[in-house]
């Protein structure tokens, strides 16, 4: 890792420690352990859509089989939720083996529409195969995870498991970067046919790379199973797919910290919203949530007309530009000086 | 008469009538990728937002369905113009990504805006010449289907005018095939681009019209139906508009017999399926050239 990173890492966990004291309402630290699976399946996300510019809206059917496979494996067969989980991760390796094989030859807009049609396959899967999944009803009584005997019972153990989870994934993710195999991507990503000339695999990488970031997105499913305890269709459908290539790019695709400060505006979206909607009431608006997707879309739209490299560059192009005025008068007075 | 004969019959009625709505949201995808290389992910929000402002005109407003057809097709295409200004027009240089997650935000703002308007519900429209069944060698047919069909072969047969016959058509084409050379032979590019919106819009709209009776239109509707039309556009070669229909009535015909015969259930992965294979095996599809394939980036 970089300096720069590991003072982000620091300071993310520095954040993931403080946040519980901060905030000590159970809901609110409900919505950021939500939050947290986001964060998880936009890290993977990043990895392929900003690393390896391959583009995916397909991950939620990613966290839909890891979700259900701890869903199934845990009520039906009574396996312990980690062994679980490590199905889910194994399966996934599977499928998004067998699916990114033939997906990562195409490009683009083919590309994109082949992960859709794959994660509306999944939902309609989900759906109709009452006898696996319980189709619409779902399923109920999945377990919580343990650790080490100790059952993670409340709010607030959950809130630290799961950004603990969003932390390795990050590590992983960093290192992954500043690797040969990352500089692999990042070559991959410039023109495939110039990494391919410097010896780089690029069908092996893509592949390879799709199938870490299912993965990141099967664990993610898995946590939210045993969080719940319920799991049904409703929240994987295909919007819910394009909402994590929302999260990435809204908050910036070349970066793991642009991936996750969109994942973490995003998920909030609708706190904040609900949180604005008093204020809009005294100025005459009547807010309902129902205008939601609307605000998304206007804010997808906004950030990739005005922003496209999303709100982190962003911000960090505005800091650096104030430092930059900053260090130009302290130059200036030093001349004067 | 056989009842299995019936069976088939009514089941390729049934897929005919799905195929032509896919056969539709196909052209409209073909002309904005023929004018501008973009594949439209709201092209599937032209479709609901012209059924939606159909059943507003006629059930809301009690206007002629010829008057409300004419009225909602308009206003989809003034959509369409609209977000070709505002969102694809202003962008210099974009990457593919960008382009597709901007069309993706245009899809979720048309859908958001459905929702707050016409709400969570579907909605009922009246058929267009009664609703009553009508008897064909033991399998039953409703007029509207018959309506569908018959709107499908006029917005062929539009199709084949407009762009063989008429001057902006060829200008069209030729935009399509070279942009710079179509420049340079004093074509206004921009202005075409705008048409193609216009034109896809309003064929999804006429898709919407038409299908609501049937299918009764949601604000949510818009993602499958995209999908599926996209399913035909590929499946009949991309850019390929007559090949479109084809592949749009093919892949309606298959889905029928496969909901038929295999399970209702799935009827929705089965046309998702064909599309991944398609993708995955012949992404020029079954009409188009090895040559063109190799020259072609997929």
């Amino acid at each position: 890792m970089k300096g720069k990173h590991s003072a982000g890492f620091f300071a993310l966990i520095g954040a993931i420690m403080v946040m519980p004291l901060l905030v000590t309402n159970d809901y609110y630290l409900g919505v950021l352990t939500f939050t947290a699976f986001n964060c998880l399946t936009c890290v993977g996300l990043c990895l392929l859509m900003g690393y390896a510019g391959q583009i995916s809206i397909g991950h939620g059917a990613f966290v839909a089989i890891g979700a259900y496979t701890t869903g199934i494996l845990t009520t039906k067969l009574a396996w312990s939720p980690w062994l679980a989980m490590l199905c889910g991760v194994v399966l996934v390796l599977v499928i998004a083996f067998c699916v990114g094989i033939p997906a990562l030859r195409l490009k683009g807009h083919y590309l994109a529409m082949a992960t859709l049609g794959f994660a509306s396959i999944v939902h309609v899967v989900a759906v109709a195969a009452v006898d696996l999944t319980g189709g619409p009803a779902g399923i109920v009584g999945i377990p919580r995870l343990n650790l080490f005997g100790y059952v993670l019972n409340s709010d607030k153990q959950y809130f630290y498991f799961a950004w603990s989870a969003v932390a390795a994934g990050v590590y992983i993710a960093l290192n992954l970067i500043y690797s040969r195999v990352g500089r692999g991507l990042q070559a991959l990503h410039g023109s495939e046919d110039a990494a391919a000339s410097l010896g780089i695999n690029i069908t092996a990488y893509k592949v390879q790379i799709f199938m870490l970031s299912a993965v990141f997105a099967s664990v993610s499913g898995s946590l939210y199973a045993c969080y719940v305890n319920y799991i049904d269709p409703g929240p994987f459908d295909v919007m819910h797919s394009v909402l994590l290539i929302t999260m990435v790019a809204v908050g910036g695709l070349h970066s793991i910290w642009g991936a996750l400060t969109g994942a973490v505006v995003l998920s909030l979206l609708p706190e904040i919203l609900s949180f604005l909607s008093d204020y809009l009431q005294v100025v005459g608006i009547q807010y309902q949530p129902d205008y939601d997707t609307l605000v998304y879309g206007g804010i997808l739209l906004i950030i990739m007309l005005f922003l496209p490299e999303g709100i982190f560059s962003g911000i960090s192009s505005v800091l650096s530009r104030v430092r930059l005025l900053f260090g130009k008068t302290a130059k200036g007075t030093d001349h004067a000086g | 008469m056989d009842s299995a004969f019936v069976d088939v019959l009514q089941f390729l009625i049934m897929g005919i009538q799905r195929g032509s709505i896919y056969a539709m949201v196909a052209m409209g995808f073909n002309m904005i990728y023929n004018a501008t290389g973009i594949i439209n992910f709201a092209q599937g929000e032209f479709v609901v937002l012209g059924g939606l402002m159909m059943v507003t005109l006629t059930m809301g407003f009690h206007l002629s369905i010829v008057f409300a057809f004419i009225l909602s097709v308009l206003f989809v295409m003034v959509a369409g113009i609209l977000m070709e200004r505002l969102t694809i027009n202003p962008v210099k240089q974009p990457s593919v990504l960008r382009l597709i997650i901007i069309t993706i935000a245009v899809s979720i703002i048309i859908k958001g805006a459905a929702m707050c308007f016409w709400g969570k519900g579907s909605h009922y429209m009246r058929h267009f010449s009664g609703s009553t069944s009508l008897d064909f060698y033991g399998a039953t047919i409703l007029p509207q289907t018959l309506w569908v069909v018959g709107i499908l072969c006029c917005v062929v047969a539009a199709y084949i005018v407009f762009f063989n016959y008429t001057m902006t058509g060829k200008c069209m084409r030729a935009c399509a095939i070279n942009r710079d050379a179509a420049r340079l032979a004093g074509i206004n590019d921009r202005k075409m681009v705008m048409l193609s919106f216009a034109l896809s819009a309003g064929i999804g709209a006429i898709a919407g019209i038409i299908i609501t009776p049937i299918i009764q239109m949601d604000y949510a509707r818009g993602a499958m139906l995209g999908l599926k039309g996209f399913g035909a556009a590929v499946l009949g070669g991309l850019g390929n508009s007559m090949g479109a229909v084809v592949a749009g009535v093919l892949l309606g015909v298959l889905e029928a017999l496969g909901a038929g015969y295999i399970s209702s259930h799935y009827m929705d992965a089965i046309a998702l399926i064909i599309l991944l294979f398609v993708l995955f095996i012949r992404p020029s599809g079954i009409f188009g050239s090895a040559e063109a394939m190799r020259l072609k980036e997929f």
